[in-house]
């Protein structure tokens, strides 16, 4: 009885993180920003509703469920790569940062004015 | 009470999964479209998962393990389609990366 409350709030937990990086998502003003938002606290919002389906699957119902263990792992390597690939090819298509962004590490090595306010 | 938490972590995902709507129609740039699909897709996966817990079912998972490989799959062709124009290469091109 306690392992299904502890693992709803599991899943609650993760959906309130899903819901913060959607609201990141919507409200900052940069694609990197938002980017930070929507990879980070996403993908840590749904490998813990993940994390607690498997966990009710498993302690609840006694069945160790190896096509969620394998989705899991899946999301949780292949969710940084693409959000790393996404800000790579935005930085590289020339996507402005936003006009308060402090420094920019890449800019002596892309060596091009346009993008010096 | 169980199922009030679960119905709560259903509205949650839904309202990240309208967040993420209206950044993929709104936004500025491709990078934010490309962005705000890949979360979409992430937390479809977690609604999909939210939804086999409260239903005490186990045929979604399929559609959580292959939604996941096929967003992967979609950011990263989108991805490097904005940044070199092509998706596949055909290996004679000599590009400096």
């Amino acid at each position: 009885m306690i392992i299904e409350y502890i693992v709803v709030g599991v899943v609650l937990f993760g959906a309130l993180f899903c819901a913060l990086g959607a609201f990141g998502l919507v409200r900052l003003p940069d694609v990197y920003l938002r980017s930070h938002a929507a990879t980070k606290s996403a993908t840590l919002g749904v490998l813990c509703v993940l994390l607690g389906v498997f966990l009710y699957f498993w302690l609840v119902l006694a069945h160790l469920s190896i096509k969620l263990l394998l989705g899991i792992l899946f999301v949780f390597i292949t969710s940084p790569v693409a959000g790393h690939l996404n800000g790579r090819a935005a930085y590289r298509s020339g996507v402005k940062l936003w006009k308060n962004s402090v420094r920019d590490d890449l800019d002596h090595k892309k060596g091009s004015p346009s993008d010096t306010e | 009470m169980i199922d009030k938490m679960l119905l709560a972590a259903l509205v949650l995902i839904g309202i990240a999964i309208l967040g993420c709507t209206y950044r993929l129609l709104r936004g500025p740039s491709l990078s934010d479209r490309i962005a705000s699909l890949d979360t979409l897709g992430i937390c479809t996966l977690a609604l999909i998962a939210a939804v086999s817990l409260k239903y005490n079912t186990q045929v979604y998972f399929d559609v959580i393990l292959v939604l996941g490989i096929l967003t992967f799959i979609g950011t990263v062709a989108l991805a490097r389609y904005i940044e070199r124009g092509v998706v596949l290469e055909s290996g004679d091109r000599t590009n400096d990366h």
